[in-house]
């Protein structure tokens, strides 16, 4: 399955990839990190693409890493 | 074996940690949802996917951004206020390899940087612009942008943007469209998914034609603020989805093929001069010989005056370069600037022992006057027995003064005679230097090629001065 | 050797390749047009960057461009232009980048004219821009000096990291004097803290910016050392006929010259005057000003300004001597003869009024 890894610490919750992502997967916690924002939640690994557009649109430099299962050896 | 392994995650063009910003700092300094941070994004992974990372000199502007240098493991310079491309115009004339880039705001580059960024375009300066278009100033607060769109509240116009006392949003990749050198221009967005991949492809591009050596590219990048707007950052783009790209057209202006060394008209690069040759340059092919004979009796102070075309700058050279061959100190001062535009001209020359103190001739005690003007200019001020050489081909009346010795001489004729309209100035200066003796006519005659521009006429201007010779004699003159 | 009749403008631009100098940006003005144009045909010829900018303001920028990436920049311009770059010199200033402008000063203010002035003194010497900082200051009286000085200015440039100004007028720039084109030809050397666009100087930083007001005060704190440093290392003048002095005359560039000529005049009316020439403003000679007025010689300043040295030298008499000041300005230049009649007449007043 794929994943995406949220650094809670980094994340300001400004939402902008839980409104990108096509297939829903990501949502806002509803818990506060250490700088007082409300941080993202990653909770829908079945439907996740690993597109990447959450990546790609977060201001945050390291906030979110997608990880695509694939053939390792 | 199925395994998790990482599609999208931080740049290596990144700092792992941002020392800049404070200790083990992981985030940004930008608020939640700024463009900036995303567009910066877009920015190291081009960098990572080139594989331009040593070789990239990031240009940090002031605004929001300022501090772009806290993130990008390249080389930085920070910048003043719209003033980057002149930097980068700098930086790339100097190390042509680098990969340069200009990041810069709306205010700093459509604002008070609109003259940089209009002269590096159009010289083609091979860098890469971003311009970060987010309609604003935003590190100053909310205060109204060039780029502000009508009717728009912010803090320096609360009653809206007014097109006829603020002027109209202005178009910067419409304006570089009107320039010829860039090769490069797109405006595009990060508002929604599709336009981010777009201007992920952009910046790409904007970055290959460096390597390539293309030309100037300009990439215009419509980014949220999400602050100073108002609106949560979600609300945000999706305004700059429906209302910003309606005042701000998406799409690329030029995509030019021709790289930037096929252009015409490129005059072929000078080749770097050696030390040696770097001092032959500069000592040049009239290096003088010095040698002095004789003591020179007195100090000449030597005021020599016309209209210009007379040649008279150039006859002070010629008598300063007799004197310098002569081993003696001298100094050449002309006449200046306004004291020029009518017409009339002066130069006033030191011969002298020792060092030349004043350069200023207030008295002289050599007038050279080859125009009445210049007569009635200096007369007054020549010292007591100094020698006045007077033009009388053009000069009508005589020199009133009684306690100088006085010397007429028809140069501008004796000039014509020998073919040469404009040597009046060598009869002059002949006569000089014949009768006061200050300097021999074998040197007058070494330095005369040195002085002459049109090398040319160098035969026809040495028998002038025989000819001179044989008039003063003619005349009991010497 | 033999030697080359030029222009000190001209000059200039002899002395800046001979420094090692690899850049130069431009934009006309008078009087210091002719560095430019002469610029233009050197540098260029000689495989070397000459440009010529849109603005002063991006000349300045240019210069810190090009000396962020390593090399040995210059510009010229006069007062006008000078005001323009400001800021940019104080950016400069800040971020530690080595640079040499030359102000060709002309009458002011505002458009004034172009005939010479001293009156970009303050401006120059004081910084020129925003925040605390200095440029070195170099005034040259001939034409030679405009070639030495240009040259040197690029090393004292490069060792104390900071703008060196060759500050001099329109009289200085458009004599033509022998020139000897002295020396070897010098060269910049890498520099650990510019970024080249290389792995080696990725990490570098080139910034004036000190986020807190502990840093940004270490930072104003290390640079005041650079300059307490540049007042004992680099302070230079020329005394002239010193020895037995009875009045002391105090001038720079053109000024000297006439000063010069000045003081052979007035001894041989029995007037035992000399010069002090500085060849360094900022840093200025203050110890030798002290020591002539701890004698209670008298100093005349002669200059093309409303006092901006006189000034300087007023604060290193420190009231022990009066300070006689035979200012001008406009664009006019004082004749020797008015300077010996002013230093009679002065002489004679501080006569009497010491007698009485
Ligand atoms: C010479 C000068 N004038 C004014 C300022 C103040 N200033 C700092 S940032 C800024 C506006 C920046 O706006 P923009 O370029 O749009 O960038 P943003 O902050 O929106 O990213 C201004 C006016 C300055 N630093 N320097
Ligand atoms: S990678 Fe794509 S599908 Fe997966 S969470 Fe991110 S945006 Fe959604
Ligand atoms: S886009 Fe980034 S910063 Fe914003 S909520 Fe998502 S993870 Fe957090
Ligand atoms: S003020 Fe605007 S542009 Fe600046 S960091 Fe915040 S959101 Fe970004």
């Amino acid at each position: 399955m794929n994943h995406v890894r949220v650094r809670d610490d980094e994340c300001k919750g400004c939402a902008v990839c839980v409104s990108v992502c096509p297939k829903g997967c990501l949502a806002m916690s509803g818990k506060l990190n250490t700088m007082g924002y409300e941080y993202v939640h990653f909770f829908h690994e079945e439907a996740c693409t690993a597109c990447g557009l959450c990546f790609l649109s977060c201001p945050e430099p390291s906030a979110l890493t997608v990880l695509a299962e694939q053939e390792v050896e | 074996m199925i395994g998790q392994v990482q599609k999208f995650g931080k740049s290596d063009s990144f700092y792992d940690t941002y020392e800049r910003k404070g200790e083990g700092e992981q985030s940004t300094h930008y608020c939640p949802g700024c463009g900036h941070g995303t567009i910066q994004k877009l920015i190291a992974q081009a960098i990572d996917d080139l594989k331009i990372q040593d070789r990239t000199i990031f240009l940090s502007p002031v605004g929001c951004s300022v501090f772009a240098y806290y993130y990008y493991d390249t080389g930085n310079i920070q910048c003043s206020h719209g003033r980057a491309p002149a930097v980068a115009t700098g930086v790339k004339r100097t190390v042509k390899d680098a990969i340069v880039i200009s990041y810069q705001g709306d205010g700093d580059l459509a604002g008070i940087g609109m003259t940089e960024i209009v002269h590096a375009a159009n010289r083609g300066e091979p860098i890469t612009v971003f311009f970060i278009n987010n309609a604003i100033y935003g590190m100053t607060g909310g205060q109204m942008a060039p780029t502000t769109p009508l009717g728009r509240k912010t803090l320096t116009t609360p009653f809206g943007r007014d097109r006829d006392r603020d002027g109209m949003p202005m178009g910067m990749a419409e304006l570089m469209q009107a320039i010829a050198a860039p090769v490069f221009i797109e405006r595009c967005s990060v508002a929604t998914p599709k336009e981010l991949l777009k201007t992920r492809k952009a910046v790409h591009k904007a970055l290959q034609n460096q390597i390539d050596n293309k030309g100037f590219s300009f990439v215009e990048i419509l980014s949220p603020c999400p602050t100073n707007w108002g609106m949560s950052p979600v609300d945000a783009r999706t305004w700059m989805d429906q209302q910003m790209t309606l005042l701000y057209p998406l799409g690329n202006f030029r995509d030019s093929v021709t790289k930037q060394d096929d252009r015409p008209g490129d005059q072929e690069e000078p080749l770097w001069l050696d030390d040696e040759a770097l001092v032959d340059l500069l000592k040049g092919a009239s290096d003088v010989p010095v040698m002095r004979m004789e003591p020179l009796s007195e100090t000449q102070r030597v005021k020599i005056a016309g209209f210009g075309g007379q040649g008279v700058l150039s006859a002070g050279e010629l008598v300063a370069t007799c004197g310098m061959s002569e081993g003696l100190a001298v100094s050449w001062l002309p006449s200046y600037g306004p004291e020029m535009r009518g017409g009339s001209a002066n130069v006033s020359v030191t011969l002298s022992m020792e060092d030349v103190g004043s350069p200023l001739v207030d008295h002289p005690n050599v007038l050279l006057v080859m125009n009445g003007p210049s007569l009635d200019h200096f007369e007054d001020q020549v010292v007591e027995n100094a020698l006045v050489f007077v033009n009388s081909s053009i000069v009508t009346r005589k020199v009133r003064r009684t306690d100088v010795r006085t010397i007429y001489i028809p140069a501008t004729d004796l000039a014509q005679e020998a073919g040469l309209v404009s040597a009046a100035n060598v009869v002059m200066v002949t006569a000089y230097l014949l009768l006061s003796k200050a300097i021999p006519l074998d040197t007058l005659k070494r330095c005369i090629p040195l002085v002459l521009r049109k090398k040319a006429f160098l035969e026809k201007n040495l028998s002038l001065v025989e000819r001179t010779m044989v008039y003063l004699q003619e005349n009991g003159m010497v | 050797m033999g030697k080359r009749l030029m222009k000190g403008n001209e000059a200039a631009v002899h002395g800046a390749l001979m420094g090692g100098c690899t850049h130069f940006f431009g934009y006309p003005i008078t009087p210091a047009s002719e560095i430019s144009q002469a610029a233009a045909y050197y540098f260029t010829a000689a495989g070397r960057t000459f440009l010529q900018a849109e603005s002063e303001v991006s000349v300045i920028n240019m210069l810190y461009g090009a000396a962020s990436a390593g090399a040995r920049v210059m510009t010229a311009s006069s007062g006008p232009g000078i005001a323009l770059m400001g800021e940019g010199l104080s950016y400069l200033a800040g971020a530690k980048l080595p640079s040499v402008v030359i102000d060709m000063q002309r009458a002011g203010p505002g458009l004034g004219n172009i005939w010479p002035e001293q009156s970009d003194y303050n401006m120059v010497v004081k910084g020129g821009g925003h925040g605390n900082y200095s440029n070195i200051t170099l005034t040259p009286a001939s034409a030679q000096e405009m070639f030495d000085f240009t040259r040197k200015a690029f090393e004292l440039a490069d060792r104390y990291r900071m703008t060196v100004f060759i500050l001099s007028d329109a009289y200085i720039g458009q004599m033509m004097e022998p020139v000897e084109i002295s020396g070897p030809v010098l060269h910049g050397q890498r520099k650990d803290w510019a970024v080249y666009g290389d792995s080696q100087s990725r990490k570098n930083l080139i910034s004036s910016i000190y986020m807190s007001p502990a840093l940004q005060r270490k930072h104003n704190e290390e640079l005041q050392q650079t300059y307490r440093q540049v007042e004992q290392e680099v302070v230079d003048y020329e005394l002239y006929m010193a020895d037995d002095a009875e009045i002391v005359f105090v001038a720079y560039g053109i000024v000297a010259r006439i000063c010069h000529s000045a003081v052979h005049a007035l001894r041989e009316q029995g007037i035992r005057a000399s010069l002090l020439r500085p060849k360094t403003v900022f840093p200025f000679p203050k110890n030798v000003v002290e020591d002539f007025a701890k004698r209670g010689i008298p100093l005349a300043v002669v200059e093309l300004s409303s006092g901006q040295m006189a000034d300087d030298v007023s604060l290193a008499a420190n009231g022990n001597v009066e300070v006689l000041r035979y200012l001008t300005m406009g664009g006019e230049t004082p004749t020797v003869a008015e300077l010996v009649s002013s230093v009679r007449r002065d002489l004679a007043t501080l006569g009497s009024r010491r007698s009485s």
